[in-house]
């Protein structure tokens, strides 16, 4: 019954905050509201025993993607006020598109297939299961190509972005610091005679 | 379950969380004392020696001082985030003490099974206290964009930089402990170090204990990586607080501070035991406590010795020092562990693990 309750609260707070992230106009309030989503996020998968990944979310959304949106959101200084003057002329086509999402999910969820009788209740896993092991042997075993090719697309993105960001001017001092540390005082001074 | 047992749950629970966080704001309020006493003394002067017996009620003095000032609020700030912020730094502070085991205790033999002390026992303890420990980020940043100040914002833009490159070399420090001890769960960490301080990681893994420490400084803004709130550069994204606001930012650093102490004793230092394991008859926690206090000290002590790096050159220590060792570490701690010769000697300090 506890556990119903949290269910409902983290659910219920998802998506009040979700709603929150694109009503709101502040672009900073917005960003805080889905740091909030992905935190009910997170409880919703203690629920079902995931605390690896409920805590990776926190680690990896919360604590560093939102990190990023944040820089770039205070960064751009985006006017909202100016983007919302042709809502109107969108407002046909978004809204079809939102009905027909909304259609398709009320036909998923009722097509039965994530019934209670489609997906039984597989109860709470014993104390002693430890999900980061079990996640970690499924990993480095079953979808160890998957992983990995992950791992290179990852790395690849890595350097992609080091080359195209990187750009080094000719007229920028650069400074050695072991150049600067093996300076001796023979190469700064020299005596005159007068 | 009934209401009954769910209200006595709730209340023991409450206890428990008193009983870390009332510790933990004395802890607070008499580092700062310590601190200026061990400067004091390392600087061949005095320190706060008026108020009370050798200064002692300092602590109370300042804080009922901050307490008594005033807020101030800018005009142009946006006041729902500006308030928000400091609770927002102090928050992840406290609540990633939930899973800080601070000993095991059969409480006087009251208990037949051994009890760990801690309010939680997750399995993933490590990655909660990383998680949450990254959260004090948005703190800085809110902090920072909500003042509506060109300083503070370039303050906290400085701050978060510094924190998101020092937190990566933290982990992958962590990631080496973890392959040491073959688990995630704070307590399992510290039993795998069991047995004399030749069984502790900081043998093993010193370099990733010098990583750690050092960027748990720069992760909590301590000298020489305080430049996160320094005069010469507009005391960075807290220009704009006062009092009680002000106050709870550096109740949060010097929570911090304790929590990266404890953790570095329970990853390196082999938590609640002895050194010598005949040792073991003093309470693990006086041991865990003790170890803490000295790295606390050490925190000090770096303060009144070292100079402030300059922003590039504290950058280039975490991305183009700190981050290429923790890489070759972890490289040479997994290459020992599958080498069948070297894996002898590695696995003398996984006992869980290897042999």
């Amino acid at each position: 019954m506890l556990e119903l309750a949290f269910f409902y609260m983290f659910a219920g707070l998802a998506v009040v905050s979700a709603l929150g992230v694109v009503l709101t106009s502040n672009t900073i309030h917005s960003v805080m509201f889905l740091i909030f989503c992905f935190f009910n996020a997170a409880g919703l998968f203690f629920l079902l025993d995931a605390e690896f990944i409920g805590i990776i979310l926190i680690l990896i959304y919360v604590g560093a993607v939102m990190v990023l949106f944040m820089f770039v959101v205070m960064m751009l200084e985006v006017n909202f006020a100016k983007l919302r003057e042709g809502m109107l002329q969108y407002l046909p086509l978004g809204g079809m598109i939102a009905l027909a999402l909304f259609i398709e999910i009320i036909a998923a969820t009722g097509s039965g297939v994530f019934s209670p009788e489609g997906i039984p209740d597989p109860g709470h896993a014993a104390q002693s299961v430890n999900n980061t092991v079990e996640i970690g042997k499924l990993l480095y075993t079953r979808y160890l190509l998957g992983f990995e090719i992950a791992a290179i697309i990852l790395l690849v993105a890595l350097v992609g972005s080091i080359v195209l960001t990187l750009r080094t001017r000719k007229d920028v001092k650069y400074q050695n610091i072991s150049r600067q540390v093996n300076v001796r005082p023979e190469d700064r001074m020299h005596k005159v005679k007068m | 379950m009934t209401w009954l047992d769910t209200g006595i749950t709730a209340g023991i629970w409450a206890l428990e969380i008193l009983a870390i966080a009332v510790p933990v704001a004395l802890g607070v309020a008499y580092i700062t004392y310590f601190e200026r006493r061990v400067i004091g003394w390392i600087q061949v002067r005095k320190g706060c020696n008026r108020v009370g017996y050798a200064g002692l009620l300092q602590p109370i003095a300042d804080g009922l001082k901050l307490f008594m000032k005033e807020t101030i609020i800018p005009t142009s700030a946006n006041k729902l985030l500006f308030v928000l912020a400091p609770m927002l730094a102090l928050t992840p502070a406290l609540i990633a003490f939930a899973v800080v085991p601070f000993g095991e205790t059969t409480l006087f033999g009251l208990w037949d099974t051994v009890h760990v002390m801690a309010i939680a026992n997750l399995n993933v303890g490590v990655l909660y206290v990383m998680a949450i420990s990254s959260l004090s980020v948005y703190g800085v940043l809110m902090a920072g964009w909500a003042s509506n100040s060109k300083y503070t914002f370039l303050g906290a833009m400085r701050a978060t930089c510094q924190m998101v490159s020092y937190e990566i070399s933290m982990g992958f420090a962590i990631v080496c402990v973890l392959m040491m001890a073959g688990s995630m769960n704070l307590n399992e960490i510290v039993h795998a170090q069991a047995g004399g301080f030749w069984h502790w990681y900081l043998l093993p893994l010193f370099p990733m204990f010098l990583v750690y420490f050092i960027s748990g400084c720069a992760e909590v803004a301590r000298t020489p990586f305080d430049l996160i709130e320094t005069e010469e550069l507009v005391s960075g994204y807290f220009t704009e607080y006062s009092g009680m606001w002000f106050a709870t930012f550096s109740l949060a650093e010097y929570g911090a501070m304790i929590l990266i102490s404890l953790l570095t004793s329970i990853l390196f230092l082999g938590g609640w035991y002895a050194p010598l394991p005949f040792l073991d008859v003093i309470p693990g926690t006086v041991w865990l406590l003790g170890k803490t206090c000295f790295l606390i000290f050490v925190f000090i002590w770096f303060r009144a010795t070292f100079p402030r790096y300059r922003y590039d050159q504290m950058m280039r220590l975490g991305w183009k020092v700190f981050l290429p060792l923790t890489l070759i570490w972890l490289a040479v701690i997994g290459i020992a562990i599958y080498t069948p010769g070297l894996s002898d000697i590695i696995n003398f300090w996984r006992p869980g693990v290897g042999a």
